[in-house]
């Protein structure tokens, strides 16, 4: 429970001036808007390792060129490849904002706070194989490892290596909350722009978790789904048919910046950060308890703090997975925290297009909502064809819709129990 | 008016002890809990010398069904959470849940565990992993499943920044006391001592291949020659000051200021990082508590003991303190690099030194390399205010200030 005085003593407000993403799909920000505003869906059969023996075999995958998308040399040898869509997303949205970090106070005021679910582990999979001569080794070879291992072990590399990109001297950090870890790192940035910690944060997520050790742990639990005849459409969230969620990898950045920095440079700003909150539901590490209490209690937060009503939400952005779990829990958090308003307000799952990138989608869905606000478009739910009488909200199905976006909710839920909302919302909207 | 932050529970599992007690006995004692590799047969292995937390049995202590479910790091933290808890004399029962959080730090997961899955998945024909693989592994298991386990509905995170995690972790948890949490749990630990997670860190180029417990981490000194890695760390109570005041808790001291800096560039081999953005770091940290550099009592460094680490990171002291302006002591020599349970763990060694007024005399460095004013032996002291260091792999820097709490004399609430 905030602390009701908390809001009226945070007088520093927190604006996105600057947004990158790499996504299945659409590998800068405006190929994934055009991506996911179509409806197109980037779900495919898994290429990038042999899945043949896996219950779920499709995933969203990047097609990602490290070279092509501004890497040098170095940083493709040395990076794994979430940290790469962390780079080449970082840039994106830095370039996006304007900002030149030149001067070294701009550089001491500046932080990096990235999310990853689970860091570099398809990198530490790779390693381990051949370090332990494909498993037949419980002593492992170290010999054998390659020069990059502890920065595998350790995801802390992933901010650490967009901080020394940009010569960036402020805080810097990882977090890592599971499948909320996106809409985390964000608040930990806007949390840190609110104290005076820092003036400008880089802020997103990134994951690349498609590999045989992944695909192996969510089929062990029956969360990902077994529809692999038809990987176009597998990923069906809200739908009455869906199975269980499509893996997918990829990152976004926002650029954060406290708003009196950003319009003295004038700044090219998307929205401001007006609530964030984290709750964690106390039940179990992957369960979801139907009635949504946890959910509904950080989105209530997220409102109080933005002071908004319910029906002044034009945009959910759903977490959206595709398991039947999920599906039912958010839809009771959103009306048992919107009521009546929450029939009205078109949610989408974008999940259903570029699937389900664990810790990064939380980032991507940010992304989205900043962008929904800039061109007043939702983007729709593919492969909705089929009411469930448990899930009776406006999921947009299938087709984008432009509508007036000035405020945009989006909440994640994840394993461990974590539940995060946040809320951007137009500064036209409130500056007045 | 901010909401205050103030440590009032402390729990420790490692080399140094099963408890606050234990560990403080072990650092003011100066006893050196390294040893050879046990928990497996590192005779293969380069580093042949470890701080494991020794006959640690977590069957008595935890739910069987748990233990099959959760890495040796987690149940270590499930131990260490119990007795911090208990040490605050917190109640969770009595507690509104969405005022409790979690907030601790994690570098490397659930080791022992991921590898025993992926051995599983790559020396098997049927290409599978156990059920828990999903739950065990990743940076978060062990805050979720605290949060289970003592219902702790308010926000929770995890933090992953290397060493410096367990002090990044007092700070979040000071942000989120600040924004309505009244009780904390923070600090970590970390297991990384299983075959693969040590073949990981080889990869650093900075441990210890000296397979002499006595003589193998030795910060400071003139015979550096790298870390030793550990196991465990520790669990901190940090909570709202009128919560702590209300319900008559002992306070061990104020979370009065916090740090982070970076390097904002890779750590070259043997230039042991910034000492200008770690000395910015504690800059930070000091001025945050409004406390002058000639007020602090005592320093816990980082102590990586690797000669320019160790070099750099007494050029930032000298740059911040002046010369021997202030007092050094450092106890990772005797329990080896815990990473964010090692800055964990110093801060519990400080707690303790403000609530008994003892310094413990460092560890290590009996022919110091570097000039500073080292504690050399275990002393009776004012500690009113200690200054923790820490650095993260590739250019993290980190420092809290702890203050010891002193009620003031009316109205303070």
């Amino acid at each position: 429970m905030t602390d009701p005085s908390f809001t009226e003593r945070a007088l520093r407000r927190t604006v996105v001036t600057g947004i990158g993403v790499v996504a299945p799909g659409g590998l800068t920000r405006k190929d994934f808007w055009s991506c996911i505003t179509a409806g197109r869906t980037a779900t495919r059969r898994i290429t990038m390792f042999d899945a043949s023996t896996f219950r779920s075999q499709v995933a969203a995958e990047c097609d990602f060129d490290p070279a092509a998308a501004g890497l040098s040399p170095r940083d493709i040898r040395r990076s794994d490849r979430y940290i790469q869509f962390g780079l080449v997303a970082a840039a994106e949205a830095l370039a996006d904002s304007g900002l030149d970090l030149d001067g070294e106070w701009l550089r001491n005021r500046t932080g990096v706070v990235m999310g990853s679910a689970v860091g570099g582990t398809t990198a530490l999979e790779q390693e381990y194989v051949v370090v332990s001569n494909h498993g037949r080794e419980w002593l492992v070879d170290h010999d054998y490892a390659g020069p990059f291992i502890y920065q595998a072990l350790v995801p802390s590399s992933l901010a650490a290596d967009i901080a020394v990109h940009h010569g960036v001297h402020g805080p810097v950090q990882v977090v890592s909350t599971g499948c909320t870890s996106g809409i985390d790192a964000i608040g930990y940035a806007h949390q840190l722009v609110q104290d005076g910690e820092a003036d400008v944060v880089i802020a997103g997520a990134s994951d690349s978790p498609l590999s045989p050790v992944t695909a192996a742990s969510f089929d062990a639990i029956k969360a990902t789904t077994p529809n692999n005849h038809d990987p176009e459409h597998a990923s069906r969230p809200f739908d009455r048919d869906r199975s269980g969620f499509v893996l997918g990898e990829g990152a976004a950045v926002l650029i954060l910046e406290e708003l009196s920095h950003a319009l003295r440079r004038n700044a090219p700003i998307y929205c401001e950060v007006s609530g964030y909150a984290a709750r964690s539901n106390g039940f179990h590490m992957t369960g979801l308890r139907p009635d949504g209490l946890e959910m509904s209690l950080a989105i209530d937060e997220t409102m109080r703090q933005s002071q908004l009503n319910p029906t002044d939400v034009s945009y959910i952005c759903a977490h959206g997975s595709g398991t039947r779990q999920n599906d039912r829990h958010e839809t009771a958090a959103f009306k048992r925290s919107l009521g009546q308003a929450a029939y009205d307000i078109p949610v989408s799952s974008i999940k259903s297009m570029i699937g389900h990138s664990l810790g990064a989608i939380g980032a991507i869905e940010m992304a989205a909502c900043a962008l929904a606000i800039n061109t007043n478009v939702v983007p729709p739910t593919a492969n909705w064809a089929n009411r469930d009488p448990e899930c009776d909200l406006d999921y947009t199905p299938n087709t984008a819709r432009e509508v007036p976006v000035n405020v945009a909710l989006s909440v994640g839920s994840g394993f461990g129990g974590f539940q995060s909302a946040m809320v951007f919302r137009r500064l036209a909207a409130v500056s007045s | 008016m901010t909401r205050r932050a103030v440590i009032t529970g402390i729990g420790v599992v490692a080399p140094s002890g099963m408890t606050a007690d234990e560990h403080w006995n072990t650092v003011t004692a100066g006893k050196n809990k390294l040893d050879l590799i046990s928990l497996f047969d590192a005779s293969g292995y380069p580093v042949k010398v470890a701080g494991e937390v020794r006959d640690f049995d977590v069957t008595d202590q935890v739910d069987g069904r748990l233990v099959v479910q959760t890495d040796r790091w987690t149940w270590m933290s499930f131990v260490a959470a119990e007795q911090a808890l208990a040490d605050a004399g917190v109640d969770v029962s009595t507690m509104d849940p969405d005022e409790l959080s979690v907030v601790m730090a994690s570098s490397s997961g659930g080791n022992q565990f991921g590898q025993r899955e992926l051995q599983r998945l790559w020396s098997q024909p049927d290409r599978t992993v156990g059920a828990y693989q999903s739950i065990a592994w990743f940076y978060a298991a062990t805050v979720g499943q605290l949060s289970i386990r003592h219902q702790a509905k308010g926000p929770s995170s995890v933090l992953v920044s290397e060493s410096t995690g367990g002090l990044e972790s007092l700070g979040h948890a000071a942000r989120t006391i600040n924004r309505g949490s009244s009780v904390v749990l923070a600090g970590g630990l970390e297991a990384p001592l299983s075959p693969y997670a040590l073949a990981c860190q080889l990869g650093s180029g900075r441990l210890s291949t000296c397979s002499d417990p006595l003589r193998a981490y030795r910060p400071f000194d003139a015979d550096a020659t790298g870390y030793v890695p550990g196991e465990g760390g520790a669990v901190l109570i940090v909570e709202e000051l009128g919560h702590a005041l209300a319900r008559g808790a002992e306070i061990y001291g104020e979370v009065a200021g916090w740090g982070p800096t970076h390097d904002g560039q890779h750590t070259v081999a043997g230039s042991g990082g910034s000492a200008r953005q770690y000395a910015r770091s504690m800059r930070l940290a000091l001025a945050q508590a409004r406390i002058e550099p000639s007020d602090v009592d005592l320093v816990i460094p980082d102590a990586l003991g690797v000669p320019e680490f160790d070099r750099s990171e007494a050029e930032a002291i000298d740059d911040v303190f002046g010369t021997h302006g202030v007092p050094v002591t450092s106890h990772k020599a005797l329990t080896g690099r815990l990473y964010q349970g090692g800055s964990a763990l110093d801060v519990a060694t400080a707690l303790l030194a403000m609530r008994t007024q003892v310094v413990p005399g460092t560890a290590g460095s009996d022919n110091p390399a570097c000039d500073l004013d080292f504690v050399r032996t275990t002393r009776e002291s004012t500690v009113d205010s200690v200054l923790i260091g820490a650095r993260g792999f590739d250019g993290y820097n980190s420092s809290v200030l702890l203050r010891r709490y002193v009620p003031a004399e009316t109205g303070e609430k």
